[in-house]
């Protein structure tokens, strides 16, 4: 379904729901094609090729309000359905809140080009797919004698959406993503079969990272876990490496949202203005960061986007606040979920941080584990190596750290100068000092 | 219609899960014309529901196998997913989504070419056959010439099909359930219900000829809260969640969803941290079965050990635990989230043993793996919907009962911990290291329970843990709650079972004194 198709649909869509009786609608129509190769031992162990589509329609019905959604989208089924909806509405208890976004909020979307659509997309071959998963695989396996298995691949996704809103709002989308990496199992000592994986994500093929890169990284990762143990529980440096980072990230995302603090579910609700963390912790929300995997011109509302400092110098300026939760909070809407995060840099690279450390972990990946949002509790698993005196001594896994993010995001004390470019949250890596971990 | 994603890997209790529902009470479900009292149904309701007969499936199975292959199969699915929810007193959201498509696989070797269709046109479904057919580059092989129909014991009886339950019945249990949660407690500050449903009617066609199908209620409520007490705030949340129709919601049902809800926020006003370390650990009869889930079941799914990839993978017939020491995979177990009729390959379910007594028996296979292994396959090959291909994956695991009593089994540790309740746990497959997430939970002192837990992550390696499985009790238990279990970016629904354990020692995330 071309851009225009899709607008004329989801026009139709809405004009059906107020004809069945809604007083407003909204409407997303998505498509997108997805190819994935994966490749083990040379061949091809998996090759899957698709498209799909859906519609959404959100229906209010007096301050009454249901969300549905299908993938059949022949004209009389969906005639039905959107009638339907209207009709379910109408069961369902009224909640003053509910409704389209204020219109005075969709003004000032920027008239910029993201750069997130790469028009070579048709181009690419299945052969070329095939070849570059191979080739990731080959460097994966010649890099050591120990790998006894590797599966690498190459995936891709064109995708295209529009939003249409009764009440004035349109908007289309079009992006395309591809990924590819590997993942590399090696002989260990014992029964252990250490593994470790690299995967790199690119808006444009012309940027994609050389295979023979992810897949000696892959490999050497994995080698470098060998003979990994758990050492004695107590308090260290903690060095997270920046691919690693989101984890720590995203339970602080969750209760930054307008959402959690209604429901009386965040430890960060009172503290718009406080300092939630370290002075050098500065974290900004870039929707229209160019060529960024959460670059966007609106939000799920439809409310045009806007960069924003949500945590400056360790001071808290702002939530996620979406349309429906901002109203029952009379909160002015921010943004109804994370786009691009960008964090202010330090200096140092990931082994500058590591040379830094007395007696630390570095954290190269963590296992399981959760937080609590109402209190900032937080547990979890950690895989890593023990550094003395600034070197790599050996690898530990089957630790975990735990504490309170509120303690923790104030013994951060410097963040690196090399944020992950290959997803939405461009972290670097982050040095926090006297952690809990418990281990023997 | 913004779906939140859920956790990867196990995921229990409340999710504020967005999905999509339906008014079946105004009888748009193409379903509710097939409904009988009981799940149906004829064979030829599931050729009409997809809109296709045994010649045209026939002709697309021959278009897949038009390069050669094993064999080619088709996935039919149809998919109605109701959710209803109250939050701030008011039942003020619903979701519905329907879904509708056939996911068309061939397979050569142990390599797989996939694709799906959402419109079941003829032309629609040919072309997406002829691109699965290029993982083959062979000469074509014949399709069927004929189908038989396999029929399959069924284990979720059902009183009332859900496309006969409109939101009208479903609202007044909501507000039940809430005011009951309100009852429970006065320090209950902010509730939050979800009721879903959904119901998936599968049609498997295999180019060996056969054709089987299965009907899959779910019925799930979920009840969170948050509770406050001089100024100090705890939230959590309690499900219920089994292959039923709405029967499953009785009085009894909620009074327990109410009183669990409520009693494993308030508890947490007193919680404490335990010491950070090893220490001995004891498994509460139940949903504590996380533990078998991530400590062998991930690793005995046969697809990681053909890879070569699972630290299980050259193990089998192996003492691998103690004697007292059976763990089961099951599709059978009655109304069990976990269970199926037939997998989505259409082979049959089965119990599978995994471990008996303290040896290992078998990998849970799909139908590649049982080829590469030559034997037959277990039931285990599952999907998350028609968009996705099979592989193996765990229905219902459990320990077996073993000899010891609870207060045995409590009463032997010195100092440990107790674990109740929980969230999330993972598992990495080559090192066999697993994490699940404790909730609720308490401390042991002196063989009895003391102060309550709250909030920690308990890490171990697969084999080791097994192998200090010393306890074990006699009163298992099948987890009642809304597992998931998230694989490869594939989630599907699992149950998980227990007899109060105890492990000599693990890791528990905790603080160093």
């Amino acid at each position: 379904m071309n851009k225009e198709n899709q607008l004329a649909l989801a026009r139709w869509a809405v004009d059906q729901a107020k004809k069945a009786g809604a007083d407003a609608a909204a409407v997303d129509v998505v498509n997108s094609r997805d190819i994935e190769v994966e490749v083990r031992e040379q061949k091809v162990d998996k090759l899957k090729e698709s498209t799909q589509n859906s519609l959404g329609i959100s229906v209010y019905v007096n301050n009454r309000y249901t969300s549905q959604s299908t993938n059949d989208l022949r004209e009389n089924t969906l005639t039905r359905f959107i009638s339907e909806a209207v009709a379910m509405a109408k069961y369902l208890t009224e909640d003053e809140f509910r409704g389209l976004p204020d219109p005075k909020y969709y003004p000032g979307r920027q008239d910029i080009d993201l750069k997130i659509y790469d028009g070579g997309y048709e181009s690419l071959t299945s052969k070329e797919r095939i070849d570059f998963a191979k080739a990731v695989e080959d460097a994966a396996r010649s890099h050591s004698d120990k790998v006894i298995a590797c599966t690498a691949g190459f995936n891709d996704s064109e995708y295209r959406s529009v939003k249409v809103h009764s009440n004035g709002f349109e908007g289309t989308a079009e992006g395309t993503v591809y990924s590819a990496g590997a993942e590399s199992t090696v002989r260990g000592e014992g029964d252990g079969r250490p593994s470790d994986w690299d995967w790199r994500t690119f808006r444009f093929l012309k940027e994609a990272v050389a295979p023979e890169v992810m897949g000696h990284s892959a490999t050497e990762r994995a080698l470098t876990k060998i003979g990994q143990k758990k050492i004695d529980s107590g308090v260290y440096d903690l060095v997270i490496e920046n691919r690693a980072a989101s984890r720590f990230i995203g339970m602080l995302i969750g209760p930054m949202s307008a959402a959690s603090i209604q429901q009386k579910r965040s430890f960060l609700d009172g503290k718009l203005g406080e300092k939630i963390a370290s002075d050098k912790f500065t974290m900004i929300d870039d929707p229209l960061l160019v060529s960024g995997f959460g670059s966007r011109l609106y939000d799920g509302d439809g409310i045009a986007a806007t960069r924003r400092v949500m945590i400056d110098k360790g001071v808290l300026k702002s939530f996620y606040v979406d349309w429906y939760y901002g109203r029952k909070l009379d909160w002015e809407p921010t943004s109804s979920g994370t786009s691009n995060l960008v964090f202010e840099q330090g200096d140092k690279s990931l082994e500058e941080l590591v040379a830094q450390m007395k007696r630390g972990i570095l954290v190269t990946g963590f296992i399981g584990g959760n937080s609590n949002s109402v209190t900032g509790d937080f547990s979890v698993g950690i895989i890593g190596m023990f550094v003395e005196n600034g070197r790599r001594v050996k690898p530990v896994n089957e630790m975990n750290i735990s504490g309170n993010l509120t303690e923790v995001m104030n013994q951060l004390v410097e963040m690196g100068n090399d944020p992950w470019i290959y997803a939405s949250w461009l972290r670097p890596s982050v040095y926090f000092r006297d952690i809990q971990f418990s281990g023997v | 219609m913004a779906a939140m994603t859920r956790r990867e890997f196990i995921a229990n209790g409340a999710k504020w899960v967005a999905v999509a529902s339906i008014p079946a009470v105004l009888n748009i479900n193409p379903l509710r014309a097939l409904a009988g009292a009981e799940a149906p149904m004829e064979l030829v309701d599931y050729l009409k529901l997809f809109e296709v007969d045994q010649e045209l499936i026939a002709k697309i199975i021959s278009a897949g196998l038009d390069r050669g292959g094993d064999f080619c199969d088709l996935y039919f699915e149809h998919r109605v997913s109701n959710w209803v929810g109250l939050q701030d007193e008011a039942v003020n959201r619903a979701y519905c989504n329907i879904d509708y498509g056939v996911g068309i696989r061939v397979v050569n070797g142990d390599q797989t070419g996939f694709s799906f269709t959402e419109e079941l046109t003829p032309e629609a479904m040919l072309k997406a056959a002829q691109t699965a057919a290029n993982i083959a580059n062979q000469s074509a092989k014949p399709g069927p010439v004929e189908f038989s129909f396999h029929r399959a014991p069924n284990y979720y009886p059902v009183e009332k099909v859900w496309a006969d339950v409109g939101i009208d019945q479903k609202i007044p249990v909501v507000q039940e359930l809430n005011a009951k949660l309100h009852d429970r407690d006065s320090r209950v500050t902010k509730t939050r219900v979800w009721y879903g449903d959904w119901t998936s009617t599968v049609l498997v066609a295999s180019s060996d000829g056969t054709l089987s199908c299965d009907y899959r209620p779910m019925a799930e409520i979920q009840a969170g809260c948050t509770a406050e007490q001089n100024g100090q705030r705890e939230e959590n949340s309690y499900s219920l969640s089994a292959r039923k129709g709405p029967e499953h919601f009785s009085k009894e049902n909620l009074d327990k969803v109410a009183t669990e809800a409520v009693k494993n926020t308030v508890v947490l006003f007193d919680a404490v941290k335990p010491e950070a370390g090893e220490m001995e650990v004891v498994l509460a009869a139940g949903s504590s079965g996380i533990l078998l889930h991530e400590a062998i079941g991930h690793g005995m799914e046969a697809d990681f050990n053909r890879k070569n990839e699972s630290i299980y993978s050259d193990k089998i017939d192996q003492q691998i635990a103690e004697p007292m020491v059976s763990i089961v995979d099951d599709g059978t177990w009655e109304s069990a989230r976990g269970a199926i009729n037939i997998d989505d390959e259409g082979s049959p379910t089965q119990k599978t043993y995994l471990v008996r007594d303290g040896i290992l028996r078998s990998y849970m296979h799909d139908l590649i793996s049982s080829r590469h292994y030559k034997v037959k396959p277990t039931g285990n090959g599952r999907r998350e919907s028609f968009r996705y291909d099979p592989m193996p994956r765990m229905r219902c695991t459990y320990m077996l009962p073993g000899p010891h009593t609870k207060e045995e089994v409590i009463g032997s540790v010195k100092k440990g911990i107790y674990c109740e309740s929980f969230t999330n746990g993972e598992v990495h497959i080559g090192p066999g290291d697993f994490t699940f997430y404790v909730k609720n939970g308490n401390l042991i002192e002196d063989g009895k329970i003391s102060k309550p837990i709250k909030d920690i992550n308990i890490i171990g390696n697969g084999p080791e843990v097994l192998k200090r499985v010393v306890m074990v009790g006699n009163d298992l238990e099948m987890s009642v709650g809304s597992g998931m279990c998230g694989k490869n970016g594939q989630s599907v629904p699992v149950s998980m079972g227990l007899p109060t354990t105890k492990v000599s020692a693990i890791t528990v995330g905790g603080i160093n004194s």
